[in-house]
């Protein structure tokens, strides 16, 4: 018994061995394990892994915001011999140091879906671009709203996370209002936003968030979400209020249960991104990496399309149906 | 003599570190052991203080989120204040202490469940460290500050120097709560409060003592959290905050007071620690984790109860 057991020990050793000098690990690490974004992205990796022959290691941080354990998925990567590591940052600049150490030792690194501050701290960047994100939906709203003067609600991410920035930005410029460039980290705030709060991107908490908007500013019109979660809290408490016909919302992701809710008319038009492609992408880099030593470099943009089931003149959408065939999620 | 409750724990990191060391050849090596520890430090350091407050039958659930503000004054002080960084260090320590101290009063003088107290000052904790911060992220932080972070080489591995500081507090914990009047006053608190007053035993002085301690760990424990990452994180401390508390419940200290092996807790942390590592090594999703450390701490739980039955 027991010298079976030191065989298929043995055995085990033998071909975690066999298997790791063959094959180039390649590690991915999301800001969480249950958000169908990442989950997607996960799905996309490993697909593209399966395909081109590589080892695809997984980690995430407990929650949104959790960059110690980034940081403890990332070095137990580079101790498990991954020599491209792809990852979406949670914290932009807290996550830093530790790239900055695996990159010393000769690891690519390429992030995913947000950019790291500055943005040459990683390789590449493979995302999307989050400001021309919201420009769109801001130049919809703005046609949809016609000549009446715009009350605005945002439900934006939280405090200080660049992303949340840049959409929140890029839908004011859209809209035709005062905003920070794309590299601003502040959220602007023109007298057309009636009611800024944070959803932190959750269904429950944008719902509360749009309940009070609402008490301070009946009078709301447009409503910008930084993503179809958000979203959906904000059409139920519109809903709850009797106000859901007379106010556009819109916002970003292209989550299948996002678009539906297009189709639904929940939702005005939203942005998709796809996290599929750039996970495919980023394996496609580190397979690259380690059969020719080459690494990827500067950033690429993986597109942004507008969805919205009623076509307005003079802007550029796909509808929800051809949404639907690209999207992500359940 | 030590029940069996106490060799649990250690069975079972050891059962995990076999099963992991058969699954990838890079598991037990001393460069992979030296990377478990320096991940686990933050929250084996926290996890003293923590065992030190559970022992007197209280729970700290504002741990993490205290030594976030501490992470973030330090930082904040060295980087944007002009403060010399010893400075800007002894006053993250004297906050969390402060914080401490506060909890050990509301406890012992207004009488108030420290599960109520902290609830409350890891809210406030959690507000002041955002509001200070901005929510933002502090980098370019003077030496002195990750200091703790840098490594030595030790034989054929590297070792950090916050390690070796949790190894050492772990070292002096232990020998405290063993070998001193003090340290026996802990346990007995924790197991009668009344009867230890009874005793002549200053209960009062004691917990707020434990608590005024534990502060000062988080500051601590903040400067390895700091060290460790290379930044002030507005946002550390959210997971360390419950993960503390896992350590000492899963090293097999009592929830409910008096019982209890200091060097449990660091067991306990090192448990959670090599699953992560090792289901990442193995490519395995790190949920996986999340779902051994909950039964874990159900079984941890569920023997001190049954033992605490079979004693009496």
């Amino acid at each position: 018994m027991r010298s079976a057991l030191l065989v298929l020990t043995a055995t085990a050793f033998a071909a975690g061995a066999l298997a790791q000098q063959q094959q180039p690990v390649i590690g991915l690490i999301t800001k969480t394990e249950t958000n169908p974004f990442f989950v997607k992205m996960k799905e996309g990796a490993q697909q593209a892994a399966q395909a081109k022959g590589g080892k695809l290691l997984t980690g995430a941080g407990k929650a949104d915001g959790d960059n110690a354990g980034q940081v403890t998925a990332l070095e137990n990567m580079v101790n498990a011999g991954a020599k491209t590591i792809l990852i979406t940052p949670s914290d932009s600049k807290a996550i830093l140091p530790a790239i900055q150490k695996a990159r010393a030792k000769g690891v690519q690194v390429i992030a995913l879906d947000s950019p790291t501050d500055p943005a040459d701290g990683t390789d590449a960047l493979f995302a999307t671009d989050n400001y021309q994100a919201g420009v769109l939906i801001g130049e919809y709203a703005k046609v949809a709203l016609g000549g009446k003067p715009a009350k605005i609600v945002t439900l934006d991410l939280f405090p200080g996370h660049p992303v949340g920035a840049q959409r929140h930005n890029g839908f004011l410029k859209g809209f035709g209002l005062a905003a920070p460039d794309a590299k601003s980290n502040d959220l602007g705030r023109p007298a057309e936003v009636v009611c800024a709060a944070d959803s932190y991107g959750d269904q429950a908490k944008g719902q509360t968030a749009m309940e009070n908007c609402l008490q301070k500013s009946p009078e709301v019109n447009v409503v910008y979400t930084i993503n179809e979660p958000a979203a959906a809290g904000a059409y139920q408490a519109l809903k709850k209020a009797g106000k859901e016909k007379g106010v556009i919302v819109v916002s970003v992701d292209g989550g299948c249960a996002g678009v539906r809710n297009v189709q639904a008319g929940v939702i005005a038009a939203t942005s998709q991104q796809y996290p599929l492609k750039m996970a495919a992408m980023g394996v496609e880099a580190g397979i690259a990496y380690a059969n020719g030593g080459k690494k990827a470099s500067g950033y690429t943009d993986t597109g942004v399309a507008l969805i919205a089931d009623k076509p307005l003149p003079g802007i550029q959408s796909i509808d929800a149906k051809q949404g639907l065939a690209l999207c992500w999620g359940k | 003599m030590p029940p069996l409750t106490a060799l649990g724990p250690f069975v079972a990191l050891l059962a995990a570190c076999l099963f992991f060391a058969t699954q990838n050849d890079r598991f037990l090596t001393a460069q992979n052991f030296s990377l478990v520890l320096q991940q686990v430090m933050v929250v084996g350091l926290i996890a003293i203080g923590q065992t030190l407050i559970i022992l007197t039958a209280g729970i700290d659930l504002s741990c993490g989120m205290v030594m976030a503000l501490g992470g973030i004054v330090m930082s904040k002080l060295a980087v944007e204040s002009g403060v010399p960084p010893a400075l800007a260090i002894a006053c993250g320590l004297a906050v969390t202490t402060l914080f401490g101290i506060v909890n050990g009063l509301l406890v012992t003088r207004i009488k108030l469940p420290s599960f109520i107290v902290t609830l409350g000052t890891m809210n406030i904790a959690f507000a002041l460290t955002q509001l200070y911060s901005s929510s933002q992220t502090v980098t370019n932080l003077p030496d002195a500050l990750t200091a703790l972070g840098e490594t030595f080489k030790l034989g054929g591995t590297e070792v950090s120097w916050g390690v070796v500081l949790m190894l050492a507090l772990y070292f002096i914990a232990w020998l405290a709560l063993r070998e001193t009047a003090p340290g026996r006053h802990v346990y007995a608190v924790g197991n009668n409060a009344e009867a230890a007053r009874l005793t002549g035993i200053p209960v009062r002085r004691v917990l707020l003592a434990v608590y005024a301690i534990a502060g000062l760990l988080y500051g601590v424990a903040s400067l390895l959290s700091v060290a460790r990452t290379g930044v002030g994180d507005p946002n550390a401390g959210q997971t360390e905050n419950l993960d503390a508390i896992t350590a000492v419940v899963l090293g097999g200290t009592s929830l409910f007071g008096g019982r209890g092996v200091i060097l449990g807790s660091l067991v306990g942390a090192l448990i959670v620690g090599v699953f992560r590592n090792g289901l990442t090594l193995m490519g395995v999703s790190s949920v996986y984790q999340i779902l051994v450390t909950g039964i874990l701490v159900i079984l941890a739980v569920a023997m001190d109860q049954l033992s605490r039955r079979g004693g009496r």
